[in-house]
């Protein structure tokens, strides 16, 4: 027993969350006393003696779990326990619950939770349709309704749709560059293990008392400051998110940046990787700010400071300009991974050269730059000073240009190619290309300002919102998901059902979304529990399509779990692609790569004679050594 | 080696698509009754955005399905295609177009902005009071009159509300006015509206506000001036201290000029 609790490991990661939420409820009763005021809490929404614990509960459990163990013994001068590389590795499903830095056990620990939390957010969205399927109210009441697609927009941005490309990009990246994990593997692993205490305080704030947060994902104040205690759950599972988020992205940047293999130019990394670049290089830079907002909120209800109180001298409109400031790049955070995605999926099964790699790549950094200065484009009717609209406007359409590069690019690398559908993957890159165009359209839309006044806040914006992640991300992420599904797991995944999947995926997307648009111009508002008879019809409609929808990603669950465990083994490299992950076996052996391979030539040389994009170890004979990286050679 | 494609079919085959989506897009009335001088304005920005996004969705969708049509692998073709590695002549097309495309959109939305929020000099200016989960509504213009969950206002003749919160964000769209604004606490904000269409609509709350949110609704009637007239002598009430209070509290920081006219 002593053993055990010394050992980090899960008893002692929830014996350390148990006594430092018990240090937290402490903390705040000391210091209540000190101060003269009551030791229990008798304000309405503070509730500082769930707060604190809140926060230190999950540092504790975090500590006790393993995630400091080095750097503590390193800061305190002690001996550190030196890397037996024990943790490197799964030999059973068990290693994936303990903290262990292998960038390709991390990869799979991601991609699962956030799956979890993805049919979790899809249960919330069923029950959403359920209560929308008549006006009225059935099944839930108004109050919990706010709760629920509240609790469902925050699991599906926070705990899936964001961590699930850092999954996907931590278990393919390494390899792709050939490198032999990430740079920083304890903070690896210390970011993955913040993400489902994140969602752990998302779902748990359901126990609160006054339910849920209820004011939407948005949590605009001064709804969210004199919320009940549910909010705080959102701030702080915000915060742990957050630090998850930022710390996966420095590591990518570090890596990418320091470990590509040799003769890996920046303009010989695979699509993917670039867009993994760009996505980080948005994450360091716009999450601390949705942190801080949140933070804000916080200190509004549990400290009394006046941020968003108009009473207190507070400005309202302030926390809009700083959530979007994040929140708008981060809807490209959730895209720009899946873009990455598209190109490998799309050159690979299509047998061609992507079309016009640089103007890709150059896309995805304009994406960026850009991203930072259209955020008030979510505040046209919000009161704000009117003269940002404009200008918000034309960068906000002017978007639309690199991404119609990215479009347009995806089509011109099918012509004169070998497509091949047989892969689920390629199906739904292909789909994405559709449901992402009117995604983008009704972004354009969105826009310009006349028509925003008139459709904001509408059922309109729900499907865009929509089409973007769920036909746009949601879509993406199956791609990778059956693409690298052989790689990852060792089997192949079955494409009969595979396609099952796809077609009432793409099915259940249209018929659930495209009315969507229709009601919203027609006159229904967003985030109403009930709603005017006359889009009754439209709505049951919708709701079937949901359940349909829903039902569809069982088929998903069904096929990965029988075909990880029971599916045909898949060899190095079923689709023929190029980039370096296919060339080490299935999975990948425990360090990647027994020599770092040399990278000669660009990723997506398909049809090329004679070219190679990497020689791996062991057959570098016949090449003497590595063309001389140039400046300007593709 | 675009010669190899037939380019003028497949422009041939966008156009009639595009024409064909247009044409049942454009016969939908996708917004519902249009009641404002600004519902037209809008309207007609949206049919124009139709139509483009018709023409590049057309466009995507016979790019896409000739090549899958056409460039499709045969069974047992393990061969590559052909290494083409891009064309910049299309690439500088596929960005400068779009560009153009959405820089008319930018100019073409920026004047439908200013010609709808265009001031009037006689305009009726009327107070919203928001609060969860009801509407009121103050004439200062008459005596500071007061009315709840009922507004009243003249067709044709402009009307500019000054909005007021008293709790948290609110906003107030008529559909068939084309008009939304968020109320804001702590700040007045403005919206611009001529109704020119007698009748009964809804205003709605569309940011949420709580749980009574989906029902925060007040019935608006768009009558004759003289009816409106007779209707505002008869209301009794006088807008209550408190919101007399926030209108004097509140900054204005929505200035009704568009960029140019005045901005910041």
């Amino acid at each position: 027993m002593v053993a055990a609790i010394k050992q980090p490991g899960w008893i002692r990661g929830l014996l350390g969350a148990i006594l430092a939420a018990a240090f937290g409820v402490g903390l705040v009763v000391v210091l209540r006393d000190i101060s003269g005021l009551p030791i229990w809490q008798t304000e309405q929404t503070g509730y500082p003696h769930v707060v604190v614990p809140l926060i230190t509960g999950p540092l504790g459990f975090l500590a006790g779990f393993g995630c400091f163990d080095y750097w503590l013994r390193w800061a305190a001068g002690m001996p550190t326990i030196p890397e037996d590389h024990s943790q490197h590795g799964a030999k059973s499903w068990k290693d994936y619950f303990h903290f262990n830095t292998d960038h390709k056990v991390i990869g799979i620990q991601y991609i699962c939770t956030t799956f979890f939390f993805f049919f979790v957010g899809g249960l919330m969205a069923m029950l959403i349709r359920a209560e929308l399927a008549q006006p009225g109210t059935q099944i839930v009441d108004a109050a919990t309704y706010n709760s629920l697609f509240s609790t469902h927009a925050v699991l599906m941005i926070f705990v899936f749709v964001i961590p699930v490309f850092a999954g996907i990009a931590n278990y393919v990246l390494p390899l792709m560059i050939g490198a032999p994990d990430m740079a920083f593997p304890r903070l690896n692993a210390l970011s993955f293990w913040m993400l489902p205490l994140a969602g752990l305080l998302f779902i748990g704030s359901f126990l609160a008392p006054g339910g849920a947060f209820d004011a939407g994902w948005t949590g605009y104040a001064p709804l969210s400051t004199g919320a009940p205690l549910g909010q705080s759950f959102f701030n702080l599972g915000v915060q742990f998110a957050g630090a998850s988020s930022i710390a996966t992205a420095l590591n990518f940047l570090v890596t990418i940046i320091t470990m590509r293999a040799p003769g890996m130019t920046f303009w010989r990394m695979p699509l993917l990787v670039w867009a993994n670049l760009s996505t980080s290089l948005l994450v360091v830079a716009a999450t601390p700010f949705i942190a801080g907002a949140q933070f804000m909120v916080l200190f509004d209800r549990v400290l009394g400071t006046q941020f968003f109180q108009f009473a207190g001298g507070g400005d309202v409109i302030s926390y809009q300009h700083i959530f979007w400031f994040y929140s708008h790049p981060a809807v490209y955070i959730m895209m720009l991974p899946g873009f990455g995605i598209i190109s490998e999926v799309i050159s690979t099964h299509a047998r061609k050269p992507i079309f016009g790699y640089r103007l890709m790549a150059l896309a995805l950094i304009g994406i960026v730059v850009l991203s930072y200065s259209v955020w008030a484009h979510h505040m046209f009717v919000a009161g704000m000073f009117s003269w940002l609209r404009v200008p918000m406007m034309i960068t906000t359409l002017l978007i639309a240009v690199p991404t119609g590069i990215k479009i347009f690019s995806w089509l011109g690398t099918l012509y004169f190619g070998k497509i091949h559908t047989y892969s689920t993957a390629m199906l739904f890159a292909l789909a994405f290309i559709v449901t992402f165009t009117i995604g983008g359209i009704s972004g354009v839309m969105l826009g310009m300002v006349p028509i925003d006044i008139h459709v904001s806040d509408t059922y309109f914006i729900v499907a865009h919102i929509h089409f973007v992640l769920f036909g746009g991300s949601v879509f993406t992420i199956f791609a990778g998901i059956y693409h690298w599904f052989p790689k990852i797991t060792g089997r192949m995944y079955d494409e009969k059902l595979g396609r099952v999947h796809f077609w009432g995926t793409l099915v259940g997307t249209w018929g659930t979304f495209i009315p969507m648009h229709w009601i919203g111009m027609d006159g229904m508002p967003r985030r109403v529990a009930d709603y005017a008879t006359q889009f009754g019809n439209w709505n049951l409609l919708i709701s079937c399509c949901a359940f349909f929808l829903g039902a569809c990603q069982l088929v998903f669950l069904y096929n990965m779990v029988v075909s990880w465990r029971f599916g045909p083994r898949a060899v190095a490299n079923p689709w023929r692609a190029n980039s370096i992950e296919w060339q080490v076996s299935s999975p990948p052996p425990i360090y990647n790569f027994d020599e770092i391979p040399r990278v000669v030539g660009g990723p997506y040389e398909y049809g090329v004679p004679g070219a190679r994009h990497a020689i791996m170890a062991g057959e570098g004979a016949e090449v003497a050594k590595p063309e001389p990286a140039v400046v300007g050679q593709t | 080696m675009y010669g190899r494609l037939p380019i003028a079919k497949m422009l041939a085959a966008t156009v009639a698509l595009t024409a064909a989506i247009s044409a049942v897009m454009l016969s939908i009335n996708w917004d519902g009754q249009e009641a404002s001088t600004a519902a037209p304005k809008i309207d007609d920005l949206l049919n124009v955005m139709i139509v483009l996004s018709a023409f590049v969705f057309s466009l995507v969708m016979v790019m896409l399905f000739y090549a899958l049509w056409k460039f499709k692998a045969k069974p047992g073709d393990e061969s590559d295609g052909e290494p083409i590695h891009g064309n910049t002549r299309l690439e500088i097309a596929w960005t400068l177009i779009p560009t153009i495309i959405v820089l008319f959109g930018a100019g073409y939305s920026w004047s439908v902005l200013n010609d709808i929020e265009e001031p009037a000099k006689n305009a009726l200016t009327v107070d919203v009071f928001s609060q969860q989960y009801a509407w009121s509504f103050g004439y200062p213009g008459k005596g500071n009159a007061y009315v709840q969950g009922e507004l009243h206002v003249p067709v044709n003749r402009q009307v500019q509300f000054k909005m007021h919160s008293q709790d948290v964000i609110h906003s107030f769209w008529v559909p068939e006015w084309r008009i939304k604004k968020d109320n804001v606490p702590g700040i007045t904000t403005t919206a611009t509206v001529t109704p020119d269409k007698v009748g009964t609509y809804q205003l709605i709350c569309t940011e949420l506000c709580g749980f009574g949110h989906a029902s925060m609704r007040a019935k608006v009637v768009v009558e004759p001036p003289a009816d409106f007239r007779k209707w505002v002598a008869g209301l009794k009430e006088k807008v209550p201290a408190p919101y007399m209070e926030s209108i004097r509290q509140d900054t204005e920081t929505n200035p009704v000029e568009p960029l140019g006219a005045g901005g910041a």
